[in-house]
This record gives C-alpha cells, sequence and structure tokens, in this order.
C-alpha cells in the first residue's frame, strides 16, 4: 500500500497565532489590568520580559448547558471493603462535584505567558502610547562594510580564489587550451614511434600544441575577480540610559515614583528601538554615585544637592565607559529643582561643554509633590538655569509633573516636539 | 520483505526509511494476521509546537479561527511550559488517507508503538464503526474544512469580525444540541456541502426581481388558521438538534449566518461518533498495537530493549487508578477497553464455564480476530459494555456502583458490588454512563408561537432530577435568544411534565441578527 510520509516540522509554526491574538483582543481590558498590575512591581528592566499572567474568566467563558444535582449514579473502581446496602459518607456537601460533569467551572482565574511583544504592546496601550515605535528617533550612525559582489579590480588579498579558477577553467575549455593529458599521449606515441614522416607529423602537431598551449594562459590577468566591499552606514544598535536624580532630603516617595515612571516609559521606548540597551543610575546630593537600581530608588542618602556632581560623574562614565560613536546616549534627569545657587554656573558649562553635545537627548523632569500646583510656585533654581540655557540655544527637553497622570502626555510631549527639530518649549 | 527481516532499527533514533520500513512491517501484521481493514495511510512529523497548535484546533489540520481556541492554546501552553502536561504521542484523523501525526521527540519505539496504534488500530476503526460510516465522512472533511475556514474568513472581510464572532460564539454554545442523533434519510457528503452553498447563493441571486418589491403584500390570513399540531408539524418540531432548527426558521438570520450555524453543526456531527466510542475506539486502538508489538518482538524485529521501552509505555497508558486515588478521574478508556479486549480474547479462545453462561455466542468460538472485527464494527461504548463486560472484569476492576440521592441524609449507597447479585446492575449502570442520552441534557424545540410575540419554546426534560446550572443556562439561552431575535422561553420539566423551572431571555439590542 502507498503510504505518504510528510516532515511537517519545518512547516511555519505558531499557527495558532492568529487565535491568540484573538483571545488577546477579546480579553485586552482583562490582560491588560493583568499586565498593569505585574508591571508595578517589577524592575525597569524587566518591565520588558513576558511573562504569566493571571486573568479571570470573566466574560471569556464559553457557555453550555450543564446539569447538576439530582440523583446521581455512578460505578467506580477499586472497591476494597464495601458490600451490597453499606452507606458511606457524603465527602462534605458540596454535591454536584465530582465524576467529570461539572469540569468546566474548575477553572475560574486563567493563567498564561505572555510574549515579549505582546507583553510591551498591552503595556503601552495602557499608557496610549499606540504608533510611538514608529517615529524617528535621531540616531548617530557609523560605517559598516557590506560584501557587494565582485569587482575586476582591487587589493590582492580581496582576490577570490574560486571565482578567479572559474574563469579561468571557463576560458581555457571555450579557447580549447591542450589539456596535458592530450600532450603526454603524444609524447608517450612519439616516444615509441619509428616511422619517420609519422614521426615528423607528431613533431609538428606536438609543438603546435605546445605553442598554443603557451599562447593561451593558465591563469589570464582577465579572470581574476575580486571581493568586492561597500561600506554601508549602519545604525548604532545599542543605546544607553542615564538615569540621574536627586536623592536628596526633599524628594519625597511620590516624586521618586514619578521619576521611575518616566525612566520605564523611556527604557520601554529605547528597548523598542535599540538592540541593546543599558542603564546607569546615577544618583547625587552633594556628591554622585552610581547605584544599582534599588540603591536608586530606595536607598536612602542625605545632604545637599550639587546637581554639577551628577554631570561630572556621567561625564566620567560616557568617557570610560560609553564611547559616543558607539554608543546612543539617552539621559533623564530628575529632581525637585532645588540646587544650591553657587553650582549654577558649572552645571551650565559642563551641561553645554560636556553632555549635550553627546547625547541624543536629555531630558530634563521636575518633580512635585501631588495636587501641589508647581505652575503657581516660583520657577525653582534649577529650572531657570535649564530654562536660560535653552534659550540659548541649548538641546533641553523639561518638564514639571507632579502627578502620574502628567507622566505620559510629558513624555509624549517631548518626542514629539523633538521630532520635528523644534526645540522643546 | 520478509517475516523475519532482523532488526526494524537500533536504539532510540529514526529516520523516515525506519518509519517506512516500521510502517510495512506493521501492515503485514494488521492485515494478515488481525484482517484489519484501513484508509491509505500519512503519517505526518511534527514539533512540539506544532501538537500544541493541533490541540488547540481539536486536533485537526486546519481549521476556522476563533478566539476560543486561542484560549485554548495559551492555557495548553502554560501547562506544558510548567511541565503539568504532557503532549500526546501522537495525534489520528479520522479522514482519507488517514493522517497521523507523529511527534518528532519520540523514540523509534515510540513511533512504532504509534504507528500500530494510530495508523492500524484507529483507522481500521474509522472505517469501520458504524457509527463513522454513519456520521462522517472521512474522504470530505478536510476539503470541508478547508471551505469552512475560507467561508468564515470571507464572511469576516464583508460583515466585520464581530459580527461573525458574535454568530460562531452563539453556535458553538449549541455545539452539543446542535447534533442529529439519528441517522436521517440523507448520506452525508460535505465535498458537495462547498457546491451547494454556492448554489444556495446564486439560486437566491437569480430569484431576486426587483418588480415583487412593488407588489403590494398580500392579505395576511385573516384566522389562525393552523392549528398548533399543523404547526409543529411544518416548523418539525419537536426537533432537539436545536441549530439546526435556528438555521433553517430563525426568522431574521442573514444568509451567512446560516452557513456559518451550519459548519458548526456539521462539525459537531463529524465528532459526535468520536465522544461515542472513546472506550472502543482507544480499546481497538490500544489492542492493536500490543498485538503488533508483540508479534514484532517474537519476529526478532524489535530487541529486547526496545520491547521492554514499550512495555513501560504500555503499562503507563492502561493504567487505571482505583476510585481513592488522588490520581483517578474516572476509567480510563485506555485501560477499560484494553482489558476488554483481551478479556474477550480470552473469552473466544480459553472460556470459563462462566463465561460459556454468559457470553454463549462468542464463548469458545475460536475464531478471535473475527469476533473482535465484528465488534469494532457494529458497537458503541453503551451496547459495546452492556454486551462484553464479563463478570470476570467486574471482578478484576473490583467495580462498584454508587447510588446518590440528595434526599437520602444517611450518605451514598452502596447499590451493587462485583458479585453474583451485583454484575448486571454494575454492568448496566456503566454503559448508561456512557450513553449519550444520559450524557447530555434533553432540550427540544417544542413550539413557536407563530400567532403571537414569536417566542420560541424549549423544553428541558430532566432524569433523575438533575437540572440546569443557572448562569450556564441563562449565557447559552441568551445566545439563542440572539440568533432567534425574540424572546426564547426554556421550561425544565420533570418525568411527569410537572413544570420545575422557568426561564426567558430576551435577544439583545446588539443581536446576531440585527
Amino acid at each position: 500500500m502507498v503510504i505518504h510520509i510528510v516532515d511537517r516540522r519545518l512547516n511555519p509554526g505558531s499557527k495558532s497565532l492568529e487565535n491568540r491574538q484573538r483571545f488577546l483582543r477579546r480579553a485586552k481590558a482583562l490582560v491588560q489590568g493583568a499586565v498593569k498590575k505585574t508591571s508595578q512591581d517589577r524592575d525597569i528592566k524587566d518591565v520588558l520580559e513576558g511573562g504569566e499572567v493571571t486573568i479571570p474568566l470573566d466574560g471569556m467563558d464559553e457557555p453550555r448547558f450543564r446539569r447538576e444535582g439530582g440523583t446521581r449514579d455512578m460505578v467506580l473502581p477499586g472497591n476494597k471493603k464495601y458490600v451490597e446496602g453499606d452507606w458511606l459518607q457524603r465527602p462534605n456537601q458540596s454535591g454536584a462535584k465530582g465524576s467529570g460533569a461539572g469540569e468546566g467551572d474548575s477553572e475560574d482565574a486563567f493563567r498564561f505567558v505572555l510574549s515579549r511583544e505582546e507583553f510591551v504592546d498591552l503595556f503601552l496601550d495602557d499608557l496610549e502610547l499606540p504608533d510611538l515605535a514608529k517615529r524617528k528617533l535621531a540616531e548617530t550612525e557609523s560605517e559598516g562594510i557590506q560584501r557587494a559582489g565582485y569587482a575586476t579590480s582591487g587589493s590582492p588579498a580581496n582576490i577570490s580564489i574560486s571565482r578567479t579558477v572559474g574563469r579561468a577553467l571557463a576560458r581555457r575549455v571555450a579557447l580549447r587550451r591542450p589539456r596535458k593529458d592530450e600532450i603526454e599521449a603524444l609524447e608517450a606515441e612519439l616516444a615509441e614511434c619509428d616511422d619517420a614522416t609519422r614521426r615528423t607529423e607528431l613533431l609538428a602537431q606536438l609543438e603546435a600544441l605546445m605553442a598554443k598551449k603557451k599562447r593561451i594562459p593558465f591563469i589570464d590577468p582577465i579572470d581574476i575577480r575580486y571581493r568586492r566591499f561597500e561600506t554601508v552606514p549602519k545604525p548604532v544598535a545599542q543605546a544607553v540610559m542615564f538615569c540621574l536624580m536627586d536623592v536628596s532630603g526633599s524628594m519625597s516617595e511620590h516624586m521618586k515614583d514619578l521619576a521611575k515612571r518616566f525612566y520605564m516609559l523611556l527604557y520601554v521606548f529605547l528597548r523598542r528601538r535599540y538592540k541593546h540597551v543599558e542603564i546607569v543610575f546615577i544618583r547625587h546630593t552633594d556628591r554622585a554615585e552610581e547605584v544599582d537600581e534599588d540603591t536608586f530608588f530606595h536607598g536612602p542618602a542625605s545632604g545637599g544637592t550639587l546637581v554639577s556632581s551628577a554631570l561630572v560623574a556621567m561625564n566620567d562614565i560616557v568617557r570610560t565607559r560609553f564611547r559616543p560613536s558607539d554608543w546612543n546616549i539617552y539621559a533623564a534627569q530628575a529632581s525637585d529643582g532645588d540646587n544650591m545657587t553657587s553650582d549654577s554656573a558649572v552645571t551650565g558649562h559642563l551641561l553645554t561643554d560636556k553632555i549635550l553635545p553627546v547625547c541624543q537627548f536629555f531630558a530634563y523632569l521636575e518633580v512635585g509633590e501631588a495636587a501641589n500646583y508647581t505652575f503657581d510656585m516660583p520657577d525653582s533654581s534649577l529650572w531657570t538655569l535649564y530654562e536660560r540655557l535653552r534659550n540659548d540655544g541649548a538641546p533641553l527637553s523639561m518638564r514639571k509633573v507632579s502627578e502620574r497622570g502628567e507622566i505620559f502626555p510629558v513624555f509624549q510631549d517631548l518626542f514629539k516636539r523633538r521630532s520635528k527639530q523644534e526645540r522643546v518649549a | 520483505m520478509g517475516a523475519s527481516g532482523g532488526l526494524l532499527f537500533e536504539g532510540a533514533d529514526w529516520d523516515f526509511q525506519i518509519l517506512q520500513r516500521v510502517h510495512d512491517a506493521c501492515e503485514e501484521i494488521a492485515r494478515k494476521e488481525l484482517g484489519l481493514d484501513v484508509y491509505p495511510n500519512q503519517i505526518e512529523v511534527i514539533t512540539a509546537e506544532q501538537m500544541l497548535d493541533a490541540y488547540s484546533s481539536v486536533g485537526m489540520p486546519l481549521f476556522y479561527k476563533h478566539w476560543s481556541f486561542g484560549k485554548q492554546f495559551a492555557f495548553q501552553e502554560a501547562s506544558y511550559r510548567k511541565g503539568l502536561m504532557g503532549l500526546a504521542y501522537e495525534i489520528v484523523i479520522n479522514s482519507s488517507p488517514c493522517i497521523s501525526y507523529l511527534m518528532e521527540e519520540n523514540t523509534a519505539t515510540m513511533q512504532t508503538l504509534v504507528i500500530a496504534h494510530a495508523a492500524f488500530g484507529h483507522n481500521h476503526f474509522f472505517k469501520n464503526n458504524y457509527l463513522f460510516k454513519q456520521w462522517t465522512d472521512a474522504d470530505g472533511i478536510l476539503d470541508y474544512l478547508e471551505f469552512a475556514k475560507g467561508y468564515i474568513a470571507a464572511c469576516e472581510d464583508r460583515h466585520g469580525r464581530e459580527a461573525v464572532e458574535r454568530t460562531v460564539d452563539a453556535a458553538h454554545s449549541l455545539m452539543s444540541h446542535g447534533i442529529d442523533r439519528y441517522p436521517g434519510k440523507k448520506v452525508l457528503d460535505l465535498r458537495a456541502e462547498e457546491k451547494r452553498a454556492g448554489e444556495r447563493h446564486r439560486h437566491e441571486e437569480s430569484m431576486f426581481n426587483d418588480l415583487w418589491r412593488t407588489v403590494p403584500n398580500a392579505k395576511a390570513k385573516t384566522k389562525a388558521t393552523l392549528t398548533a399540531e399543523r404547526r409543529r408539524a411544518l416548523l418539525g418540531l419537536p426537533q432537539e438538534n436545536i441549530l439546526y432548527f435556528l438555521e433553517k426558521t430563525a426568522p431574521r438570520l442573514a444568509p451567512w449566518q446560516r452557513e456559518i450555524i451550519r459548519i458548526v453543526r456539521h462539525i459537531a456531527q463529524y465528532f459526535y461518533p468520536q465522544s461515542q466510542t472513546k472506550v472502543m475506539n482507544e480499546g481497538t486502538a490500544t489492542y492493536v498495537h500490543y498485538r503488533i508489538m508483540n508479534r514484532l518482538h517474537e519476529q526478532g524485529r524489535l530487541s529486547d530493549g526496545n520491547f521492554l521501552e514499550f512495555l513501560q509505555s504500555h503499562t503507563n497508558v492502561v493504567f487505571q487508578p482505583e476510585f481513592d486515588d488522588r490520581r483517578y478521574s474516572g476509567f480510563n478508556p485506555y485501560a477499560l477497553g484494553f482489558a476488554m479486549m483481551q478479556d474477550i480474547e480470552r473469552i473466544v479462545s480459553k472460556p470459563e464455564e462462566e463465561d460459556r453462561y454468559w457470553f454463549p455466542d462468542i464463548a469458545g468460538k475460536g475464531d478471535v480476530e473475527g469476533v473482535l472485527r465484528d465488534i469494532w464494527s457494529n458497537y458503541r461504548d453503551e451496547s459495546f459494555i452492556s454486551q462484553f463486560l464479563s463478570p470476570a472484569l467486574i471482578r478484576r476492576f473490583r467495580m462498584f456502583h454508587l447510588h446518590d440521592d440528595p434526599a437520602e441524609s444517611a450518605g451514598i449507597k452502596v447499590d451493587a458490588i462485583h458479585d453474583e447479585r451485583g454484575y448486571r446492575r454494575v454492568r448496566r449502570e456503566l454503559s448508561r454512563q456512557y450513553d449519550v442520552g444520559f450524557v447530555d441534557a434533553n432540550i427540544e424545540v417544542v413550539d413557536v408561537d407563530l400567532a403571537g410575540d414569536r417566542r420560541l419554546m424549549l423544553r428541558h426534560t430532566t432524569v433523575k432530577g438533575a437540572q440546569l446550572n443557572e448562569t450556564d443556562a441563562r449565557r447559552v439561552l441568551q445566545h439563542v435568544a440572539d440568533l432567534w431575535s425574540y424572546d426564547v422561553a426554556l421550561t425544565e420539566v420533570d418525568g411527569s411534565d410537572k413544570v420545575l423551572k422557568e426561564y426567558v431571555i430576551s435577544p439583545r439590542a446588539a443581536a446576531v441578527a440585527a
């Protein structure tokens, strides 16, 4: 009998992808809630990892007519001690549960795993950030080289042996260059031949062949081919994000939370754009230090406020670890706006001369207490300074934020303005 | 290839030549020794991920798109990743050619087992069992699914995904009540379905004449000339196939919605025999693979080590936990089915006195394969168990029957055990557990109030006092009402027509048939 064995392993997988997307679309509100909840407890970097979410089955169920209650009869295996007429205690009074009949409702909460893309989509969607990924970011490019066919000229190091030999062979065949075995055959015949006329004939033939062989070289310069390379602009696929934050006593938990949210968004945004994103956390009081994320947000610190210290630290780190030609550098600074007045000149100088020239983007976020209308208050010293710098033409983005809800609009606004090559207002 | 061609393979690795050899070796035994009659085989090797894909589309190679399959997939993927669930070694499709999916992770022994099990055991059952012959069209199913997939996708393009999804949701909720339980006069021909859908459509188009719109409506019939009797007869009532009734008579459904209901109905019908023959189907396949593997080993074509590997998985498959075991979740169809097949083999070849009394027709008849083939062709789980569950097997499984009457305060009564007095009762009750008549709620369309508010009337005749779960019933009835476009009433009655509960549900504003 004919049997067909088919190897389906190479068929495109994820046939269920569309069904899965339909399911997610349908459960969007629920899944989004779950994503939001999950992401709150995460570190900035982990916000993008997919992961398991649990959603209630409400609204996702598929109802069927199902019966419950009534008298039940069942046959079970494994009787050990019962005889006819025995009475068994009911295990508990939730009578309807049992042999397969009510299986459907046992999964009242539904756990499943979201992939990274799905997670980020939902996360961003929640923030009403629909096409941020399409927005063009300024990006530095470096030159890269890539293969671009073959050329007739080039450096000897780039000779393509196989091409060259191949072409030489083709040419030799086309021009009928005498082969070695032909000549050898003639020579052998000549050596054994006694007939004089035949000998002269053979000699003439041999000579003609040798001459032809000489005329047609084994490898001709026209055979030679070189591998050609082209330089192409290659986007730098890595970025570093500096998070600078004032952690002096005047920064409250609420303010830090606002800053964290902003950093999170920036990270998500960069993550969608670049293959590799590093985060550097620099916190400062009157001294600055590079710390890990946990310390950054939760570690206690006290002291005065010197913004320039953070900028110096950032500048050092950039110099030693992140060459601007290899890295896209993003920086976001969060502060309540306090700064020593004497520090202003140093800060301004550092920013315009050292930091801004290497940064793709520098954002300053002034965070305030909730329900505290920062706009009514006199501008802080740092704000005044940055505003002056910006008016002088420094590419700075700055915003004041006091409520969680403001974070996202601010973020969007910052990027929108920037993409139009306008000065941020 | 001769009967003793040496080892089929060595070790655990396999390749496509080995699969071919294994198939040929199995086929020889299946045909010559067991006398199986199978559809041509198509064996497809797939990855674990593809197996998960297949799981979520009810095992079919192609299926229309619907969110519920995605949910299924997400759920299964999560439990698979956590290691809560192993994947089946194989999936087999009742089609011609009969497609068996083999997992690439399987060892060579497992592939042999799976080929014997699916490509011959299940395959023979599909081709020969009367239910499958009656209700499924193995030649046409793949083409039909292709058509269904395309049709529903086209509907989505034309009418919007949401509208289509609502209709499919509604139809799915009634899937278990979209089945003809008794064969009608027509023979199912799924291949022709696609053509017919087109013809119906063309016919409607060709009959359209704008003139008719301008003709004044005929005067409505003044009197309710239709008596209730006649009305019911015209509507084909009572009708237990609710989907069929809605497809044919729901007043405001668009043609494409009727077609979608029809598709869901056909597919439900296609799976109907499988739900009625779980024990038999798995029992047959397991018995067949057991025979084939043993014979291969005897012929020296399967090494001792590989045979031990086979025995281990076989033992796992036919393991039956006892009722007080934590792993117990009902009878394992593989265990029960395989045990019954082996028991029948014993009765036919080496009967005891008791067997001669209980099974005079087959005891000592000698022709094991012939008897089994006849059983495989002509029974379903319910009749199979009620005919062939022997006292010996009841004793072996130590089966007992519990009767749980909620009104009885003393507890649950042990009604029968594996003794002389109990055999028949245990057997009867077990077979009833597999009776579709008892498994699904008996709900019928009984009447339509054509003269009044067009209310659709359903009736649930309860059995042994089991009523519908109210939350779910309301949800399903909501779907019915949406399809029907007018109120739907469901009455639950007991055997003596005493009304136990009544539901009335109105269609939603954004109903399916808007």
